[in-house]
C-alpha cells in the first residue's frame, strides 16, 4: 500500500510547528501503525533528515505510552484500541492519514507527538490510593468484596492513563481518567474510609493542572481504549455530593 | 581469585529469613531521614520498594525511563502471581510453592532465597488487595484462584489477563502517595548511564535527561537498581520498546558480576512474526493449550491451507511425544518442540515460522459459546492483529523471548558484589534457576521490594561506615564524563546504517546462536559475528539529530550497544556451561530421548562473570549451590 501522510512536527515547546507531509509506499497490511511510522522514520533518516519523535513502549495496548489524533480521532478509526494495536489493513491504498499530538492545556507539547501527561501523576498524587503501609495489611480475604463490585472496580482500574479522554474532549476534561480511579477505590469496601478526602482532593487538583469540566459529551468513552464508561463520572458526581453535603 | 559469599544465614531452611529479621541491625528513624536511597526503575520491583523505603523513612529519589512511574513494563503481565495461601484448600504450602519452583527452576536457584521467596508470597497477597487491587472474587466476596502452568494446585491469584498492570498501578499509588507527602522525589524521562564508585561503594548515579539531553548527577547512600530484563537483545522479544540491558551492564562494568546471562526464557505461545518491520512480538497467555492441539503437516513443505490438510496428514507432535502432559508441557520443552518441527521445513503460515493451535476439536465438543467465555479476549486480540478469526482457522504461533532469568549476580541480602547497590526483580539473577515458572515473577519483583530490602538496605546501613560525598567528588566527574563521550560519540560516527537495522542484525544472530539450543560450533562463531557486528556498529552507525534534545534513536544506539556487549557475553556463558538445564539446551547434552540433560557433578553453579575490561574476556566465577532440603531429580513429562 501507499500511504499518505501528514504529520505534525514541532521542535519544542516553545517553537511553533507545523503539519509536514511524506509518503510512505510498500506498506504491507500486516504492519501495526507505530510500525508504519517506524518505517516513515528509517525512510527520513535515509534520506538525511530527523525522524519523528512519539512515545511508545509495550505496542500491546496497556502501557498507556502511545497515543496520537488519527485523522482527529484519538487513537484512530478502531473502538477500544490504542494506536499501538492498530493495524494498516484497516486502511487502504493511496490513503492521507493526519497526525497530530494530544492537544490539551494542561498537555505541553514536548516535540513532534510528544506530549507531557505528569499532570496525570499529580492527579493521583492528590490521593488515588488508599493508605497502607507495606505490612499492615490483614489477611486477603479478612474483607469481602462482592462480587459485582470487584468487577466493576476492575472495569475502571483498567484505565491506561494514555490520556485520549483528554484530547477528545471538547474541555479538555481529565474527568473520565480521575473518575475512573475514584470509582475504583469508591467500590471497595478497602477505599472507603478515605472516599471523601480522596474525590475532593482530586478534582481539585485536575482544576488546578487546567483541565476542563466535564459537560458530558461523551467523546471520552468513545475513544477510551479500555472502553471504561462515562458512568464512572456519575460515580465521581455522586461521590463529590457524598463528600461535600451535612449528611453525605 | 575472587570467591562468591552468598551470606545464607544460618539455621534450618524455614528459619533462615526469620533468623535474620530478628538479628538484623536496625536504624533509628531519627538517622533514616540522613540517608538518601536512589532507586532506578519503577516497576513492581523499584515502585514497591520505593514506597516501601520512603513509608519507613528514608527520603528516596526515583528514576525512570518512561514519561510516568505507572508505564513500566511489569505493566504488561498478563496471567496471575502465585502464593502458598492454600485458600481452595487442596494442598498447598510454603513448602510445596518452594519445591515446584525449586525444581521448576531445574535445580540452579538457591534453596535459602527460593524458600524466603515462598514464605514472603502470603504477605504480597494481603498487601496488594489491601491497596485496592481488584483480584478476581467468587460471589461469596472471597478471593479466587486458577491454577497456572501446569501446577497441581490453584495458587495463582488473577485480575483478568491484567494482573501485572492492575498489581503495578497499586505500588504506583503508593509511591504516589509518598511524593505527595514529600518523601519521594520522582525523575521521569532518567535513564542511568553510569554509577558512581566511592571507596568500592556505591554512591550515585549519572543519568541522562531525557528531555534536555543533560548530564545529571545524583548522590546517595545507596543504590537500588530495579531495571527489568534484557530480552530486547534478541530484537524482537515480548518486551516494551525501552526495556534494556544499559543500567545493569554500566553497573556490571564498574565492578558488579552479572550472573547466568545464557538463562533466557522462551514462551511457546506468541504471536509469529509476519513483516520484516514487525517491531516486537505478542504474547499469548499459555492458558489456551489447556484446550487448543499444537500440529503440524507432517510432510515438509506441505503449503496446503490448514483446513484442507487432512487428519492423517497432520503430526499432532506434542501429544505423541509427550503422552502424559500433551499439549501443556512446560515452556521450555514446547518452545524446543515447535523449533524442531519448524527446522525439520514443517512449519506452517507465510514465512513457515509457525506451528497450529487448533481448536477444531475443542469447538466441536463443547461448542463455540463455552471456548469463547474462556478465551474470548485472547481470540479477539488474535484477530486484531493477525486479520484471522480463530474460531475458524487455527491460530499459528511462534516462541518469543519472554523473561531473563540471569541478571546482576547478588548475595541473600540482594546486594551485588559492589557494597551499597542493590540489585531487585528480574534485573537480578536470583530466584528463578534456569527456567521461570508462570506467575512467579509479579510474586519475585515485589518480595524483593516490598519486604526484602526494606530490612537488608537498613542492616547495610547499620552496619556500613558511608562517608558523606557529593555530586563533585572525582567519581562522578569520571563517570559524567565518560557517559557524555559515549553519547557523544555515538553521534559523531554518522555512517550509513541506523540503529534499527543494527538491532535487528544483533537480534538475528543471538536468537539463531543462544536461544532455543546451543551448541559449542554455533556459539563460537556467534561470538564472532557479534564481535564483528559491534566493531561495524561503532564504525558505521547513523544516528541523526542533536545530544541536546529528545532522541530516541541516540537512546537506543547507547543501549544496543550494550546488548552488543552482553550477547557475547551470553554466548560465552552457554558456552561454558556444558550441560542442558532449563531454557539452556546444549545439543550435546541430551537423553536418549531428545530431553535436556543436566550434570549436576560440574554445573550445579551460578555463573557470574567479571567484567575485566573491553579488550579482555570476562573471568568466570562460580558459585557453588548446595541442595540440603530437596532431592535433585530429572525433569520428565513423558
Amino acid at each position: 500500500m501507499k500511504i499518505n501522510l501528514r504529520v505534525w512536527r514541532q521542535v519544542s515547546s516553545q517553537s511553533t510547528g507545523e503539519l509536514q507531509s511524506y509518503i510512505v509506499e510498500g506498506v504491507q497490511p500486516d504492519l501495526s501503525f507505530l510500525e508504519l511510522l517506524d518505517m516513515l522514520n528509517e525512510q527520513i533518516m535515509a534520506d538525511g533528515g530527523v525522524p519523528v519523535e512519539f512515545d511508545h513502549d509495550c505496542r500491546e495496548g496497556i502501557c498507556g505510552s502511545c497515543g496520537m489524533m488519527v485523522n482527529g480521532v484519538a487513537h484512530g478509526p478502531q473502538q477500544q484500541t490504542a494506536v499501538c494495536q492498530l493495524y494498516m489493513r484497516n486502511f487502504n491504498d493511496g490513503d492521507t492519514i493526519t497526525l497530530e499530538p494530544w492537544r490539551a492545556t494542561a498537555f505541553p507539547i514536548v516535540k513532534d507527538l510528544v506530549v507531557d501527561r505528569s499532570a496525570f501523576d499529580r492527579i493521583v498524587s492528590a490521593g488515588g490510593y488508599i493508605s497502607v503501609k507495606t505490612g499492615a495489611a490483614p489477611d486477603a480475604n479478612a474483607v469481602l468484596v462482592a462480587k459485582p463490585n470487584a468487577d466493576l472496580a476492575f472495569d475502571y482500574a483498567t484505565c491506561i492513563g494514555c490520556g485520549a479522554c483528554v484530547a477528545a474532549c471538547p474541555n479538555a476534561s481529565a474527568s473520565l481518567f480521575t473518575a475512573a480511579k475514584i470509582s475504583h477505590l469508591a467500590l471497595l469496601a478497602q477505599g472507603k474510609p478515605e472516599r471523601k478526602e480522596r474525590v475532593v482532593k482530586m478534582t481539585q487538583q485536575m482544576t488546578r493542572e487546567g483541565f476542563g469540566d466535564c459537560s458530558n459529551h461523551g467523546e471520552c468513552q468513545a475513544v477510551c481504549p479500555q472502553g471504561i464508561s462515562i458512568d464512572a463520572i456519575a460515580q465521581m458526581r455522586r461521590e463529590y455530593v457524598r463528600a461535600k453535603l451535612p449528611f453525605g | 581469585m575472587m570467591s562468591l559469599d552468598a551470606r545464607i544465614p544460618e539455621g534450618p531452611l524455614s528459619e533462615k529469613w526469620g533468623h535474620f529479621k530478628d538479628h538484623c541491625k536496625l536504624v533509628n528513624p531519627t538517622n533514616k531521614t540522613k540517608h538518601t536511597i536512589l532507586v532506578v526503575g519503577t516497576g513492581l520491583a523499584g515502585a514497591s520498594a520505593a514506597a516501601t523505603l520512603a513509608e519507613q523513612g528514608y527520603p528516596v529519589k526515583s528514576f525512570c525511563i518512561q514519561d510516568s512511574p505507572r508505564r513500566a513494563h511489569s505493566i504488561a503481565a498478563q496471567g496471575g502471581i502465585n502464593a502458598a495461601k492454600n485458600y481452595p484448600n487442596d494442598g498447598d504450602s510454603v513448602w510445596r510453592l518452594f519445591y515446584d519452583t525449586i525444581k521448576g527452576g531445574d535445580y540452579r536457584s538457591r534453596e535459602a532465597n527460593v524458600y524466603r521467596l515462598s514464605q514472603i508470597s502470603n504477605q504480597i497477597i494481603d498487601q496488594c488487595v489491601a491497596q485496592g487491587v481488584p483480584f478476581a472474587r467468587e460471589y461469596s466476596g472471597l478471593l479466587t484462584n486458577r491454577s497456572f502452568g501446569g501446577a497441581q494446585v490453584s495458587r495463582t491469584f488473577y485480575a483478568r489477563g491484567q494482573t501485572g498492570q492492575q498489581l503495578l498501578l497499586g505500588a504506583y499509588g503508593a509511591m504516589m502517595r509518598q511524593v505527595a507527602v514529600g518523601r519521594i522525589e520522582l525523575f521521569p524521562r532518567r535513564e542511568l548511564l553510569d554509577l558512581a564508585v566511592v571507596g568500592g561503594q556505591a554512591r550515585g548515579i549519572v543519568v541522562r535527561n531525557l528531555l534536555t539531553g543533560e548530564f545529571e548527577r545524583y548522590a546517595g547512600d545507596v543504590v537500588v537498581l530495579a531495571t527489568g530484563g534484557y530480552s530486547n537483545v534478541y530484537y524482537l522479544s515480548t518486551n516494551g520498546k525501552n526495556s534494556n540491558v544499559t543500567a545493569a551492564w554500566r553497573a556490571h562494568k564498574r565492578g558488579a558480576l552479572f550472573a547466568n546471562p545464557c538463562f533466557t526464557q522462551i514462551h511457546p505461545t506468541c504471536i509469529p512474526v509476519a513483516s520484516e518491520f514487525q517491531s516486537k512480538l505478542t504474547l499469548m497467555s499459555e492458558s489456551l493449550r489447556n484446550d487448543g492441539r499444537v500440529w503440524v503437516p507432517k510432510r515438509a513443505g506441505d503449503k496446503r491451507s490448514s483446513n484442507d490438510i487432512p487428519e492423517a496428514d497432520r503430526d499432532y507432535y506434542l501429544e505423541t511425544r509427550y503422552p502424559t502432559f500433551g499439549n501443556l508441557v512446560p515452556r521450555d520443552v514446547a518452545s524446543r518442540n515447535a523449533k524442531q518441527v519448524i527446522d525439520e521445513g514443517r512449519g506452517v503460515g507465510a514465512t513457515g515460522l509457525a506451528v497450529y493451535l487448533d481448536f477444531r476439536d475443542a469447538i466441536a465438543t463443547q461448542g463455540k459459546e463455552s471456548i469463547a467465555s474462556r478465551y474470548g479476549n485472547l481470540f479477539d486480540m488474535y484477530q486484531r492483529i493477525t486479520g484471522e478469526d480463530p474460531y475458524t482457522i487455527p491460530m499459528r504461533i511462534y516462541p518469543a523471548v519472554h523473561y531473563t532469568m540471569g541478571g546482576l549476580w547478588v548475595d541473600y541480602h540482594l546486594m551485588s558484589t559492589i557494597s551499597g547497590l542493590f540489585v531487585l526483580g528480574e534485573a537480578n539473577f536470583s530466584d528463578h534457576g534456569a527456567n521461570r515458572l508462570g506467575a512467579s515473577a509479579l510474586m519475585q519483583g515485589l518480595a524483593d521490594g516490598y519486604f526484602i530490602i526494606p530490612y537488608t538496605l537498613s542492616n547495610y546501613i547499620a552496619t556500613t561506615d558511608i562517608e558523606p560525598v557529593d555530586t563533585d567528588h572525582d567519581a562522578f566527574a569520571e563517570a559524567e564524563a565518560s557517559a557524555r563521550a559515549r553519547t557523544l560519540k555515538l553521534l559523531s560516527i554518522k555512517g550509513d546504517k541506523t540503529v534499527l537495522k543494527f538491532h535487528q542484525e544483533l537480534g538475528h544472530l543471538i536468537w539463531n546462536g543462544v536461544g532455543m539450543s546451543r551448541s559449542k560450533a554455533v556459539l563460537e562463531e556467534t561470538i564472532e559475528q557479534v564481535r564483528s557486528l559491534r566493531s561495524e556498529f561503532w564504525q558505521n552507525l547513523r544516528v541523526p539529530g542533536e545530544a541536546n534534545t529528545l532522541n530516541k534513536n541516540l537512546e537506543f544506539a547507547g543501549r544496543v550497544a550494550d546488548f552488543m556487549e552482553l550477547g557475547q557475553l551470553m554466548a560465552r556463558d552457554a558456552l561454558a556451561r556444558e550441560e542442558s538445564c532449563g531454557s539452556h539446551f546444549r545439543t550435546e547434552y541430551q537423553t536418549p530421548e531428545g530431553e535436556a540433560q543436566r550434570r549436576d557433578d560440574c554445573y550445579t553453579t551460578a555463573a557470574a562473570w567479571k567484567y575485566k575490561g573491553d579488550e579482555q574476556a570476562h573471568e568466570l566465577v562460580s558459585e557453588q549451590l548446595t541442595f540440603e532440603n530437596v532431592k535433585l531429580t530429572q525433569r520428565s513429562y513423558k
